[in-house]
């Protein structure tokens, strides 16, 4: 499986579903007789994987949704760090 | 709620599993439903089942399961999956593929249906029809090819016992052949039909621990093309499962004939009673009940569970079980080492293997008839033999 850059445009797996879910105040992932409750990052994130926009572009939609976060690294490399683990889980795929 | 016990937070009903019937041209010896299904009273109605999705989707139920029987052989399948679909339900077709056809798979996916099931007997014909009591094998393998043309996620299922255990690895392969997405490898769980008839299928020890090595060599070899569970066998366990994540926390079954259950199981247990949809509403019936809240949390339990640090991962086990094998639900599961009545469950999993031939009693109306009668008569003589 290639590695995430920040040129590469990402998309959920076609095995899966994301929705938001008032009963449990969170965004969650259905697949096949499954369910993974997301934190509030995570289903922000995820959210934003829609085959449309490349990495970095998420990247910069969320530090303008989390400017406390802007001045550092830090939500760059924490954002990175969940799509190559979603990747590897196979919830995202890249186009 | 005894004094100075935390108020106990009854949550949404996650997963709801619409048994829409009993009907089923398959006769599989380990089947789930009740032996008694025979005697059932008519199945809902289209509506009666519209109302139902609708009221545990506004409790939060996400997960959707259309079982049985055979759900295909309800005509109205695809207007309950459209509303599924609209209501935003994930709504997942448990089926042995008999009773769809290359049109009625493409119209299941035009209705919205989001993921279908396939078990198999065997992977291979012969056993494959034997167990299903049925020609079905061949039928199987051309219904997979639809699912997967369609475009849905597929998982095949294969209930496994002393018959078929063996032949994990080709499970695996004519899954792999088949494009499935996911294989589940379940050891059988001996209720209803699996416990009728659990001398004849549960498989001796030394098949088990072959079969737990084959499934992660599998799960090894597949890992970049599809994802392998392993149910495993809990009699030749030292802790329970955690069944349904504890009574009433996240699981809610509808009987086809509208009876609400904590577990699909739970109906054989005494002293219950279940409420119907037909009288109540899901609400009442999920928060309400006197069913749905006797062994909810963890007040009800009595020692060795009530002060098991384990009790909150296990929730004390399966209920039913606890029942079949000590003939009182309230129990500690015997699979668990500390039960007093771990014993039966030991005893019961060493002999695998060892006991004499016996018949196999297949899932139809003819046995449901018979062996109700023979399992009450087991019951007024004590608990159930399991020597």
């Amino acid at each position: 499986m290639a590695a995430l850059t920040m040129q590469t445009i990402i998309q959920l797996a076609p095995t899966y579903r994301l929705q938001w879910e008032q009963a449990q105040d969170a965004y969650v992932l259905l697949y096949p007789e499954g369910m993974v409750t997301l934190n509030t990052t995570a289903g922000e994130i995820l959210a934003r994987c829609d085959g449309i926009h490349s990495v970095a572009e998420i990247i910069a939609d969320l530090q303008r949704l989390y400017p406390e976060a802007d001045a550092t690294a830090q939500l760059t490399a924490d954002v990175l760090e969940f799509m190559e683990v979603a990747h590897n889980e196979g919830w995202l795929c890249a186009i | 709620m005894k004094a100075g016990s935390a108020p106990f937070r009854i949550s949404p009903p996650l997963w709801l599993l619409a048994e829409l019937t009993y009907a089923c041209p398959l006769q599989c010896p380990y089947c789930s439903n009740p032996l008694a299904f025979a005697r059932h009273r008519a199945e809902l109605d289209t509506a009666s089942w519209l109302r139902v999705l609708r009221e545990a989707r506004a409790l939060g139920a996400c997960q959707l399961g259309f079982s049985g029987g055979e759900p295909l052989t309800r005509s109205d399948l695809e207007v309950l999956i459209a509303e599924a679909r609209r209501l935003g339900y994930y709504s997942n077709l448990i089926t042995s593929g008999i009773g769809m056809d290359a049109r009625r798979v493409a119209a299941l996916r035009n209705a919205g249906l989001d993921h279908i099931q396939i078990s198999f007997q065997a992977s291979e014909p012969v056993l494959n029809d034997y167990l299903a009591g049925t020609q079905a094998f061949a039928h199987k393998l051309e219904m997979a090819r639809q699912v997967k043309a369609n475009g849905f996620p597929m998982v095949l299922c294969f209930v496994i016992h002393r018959h078929n255990i063996e032949q994990i690895e080709l499970f695996c392969e004519l899954a792999s052949r088949l494009g499935a997405d996911y294989v589940e490898l379940a050891n059988t769980q001996y209720h209803g039909w699996a416990w009728l008839n659990r001398q004849t299928l549960l498989p001796s020890r030394s098949q088990l621990e072959q079969a737990e090595a084959t499934a992660q060599r599998c799960q090894q070899r597949y890992a970049s093309s599809m994802k392998i569970l392993y149910v495993i066998a809990d009699y030749f366990e030292q802790r329970p499962k955690a069944c349904v994540n504890g009574w009433g926390s996240v699981f809610l079954d509808i009987a086809p004939d509208g009876t609400a259950l904590p577990c699909h199981s739970a109906a054989e247990l005494p002293g219950l009673s279940f409420p119907n949809v037909r009288n109540a509403s899901l609400a009442e019936i999920w928060r309400d009940s006197a069913a749905f809240n006797r062994f909810r949390g963890f007040d009800w339990m009595r020692e060795p569970c009530r002060s098991c640090p384990e009790k909150h991962k296990d929730f004390g086990g399966c209920r039913c079980q606890a029942y079949l094998f000590t003939g009182d639900p309230s129990n500690a599961d015997p699979v668990c080492a500390k039960s007093p009545e771990h014993q039966r469950v030991a005893a019961l999993a060493n002999a695998a293997g060892n006991t004499p031939a016996r018949p196999i009693r297949f899932r139809n109306s003819c046995n449901s008839r018979i062996f109700t009668t023979a399992s009450l008569s087991d019951r007024l003589k004590g608990r159930p033999r399991t020597g």
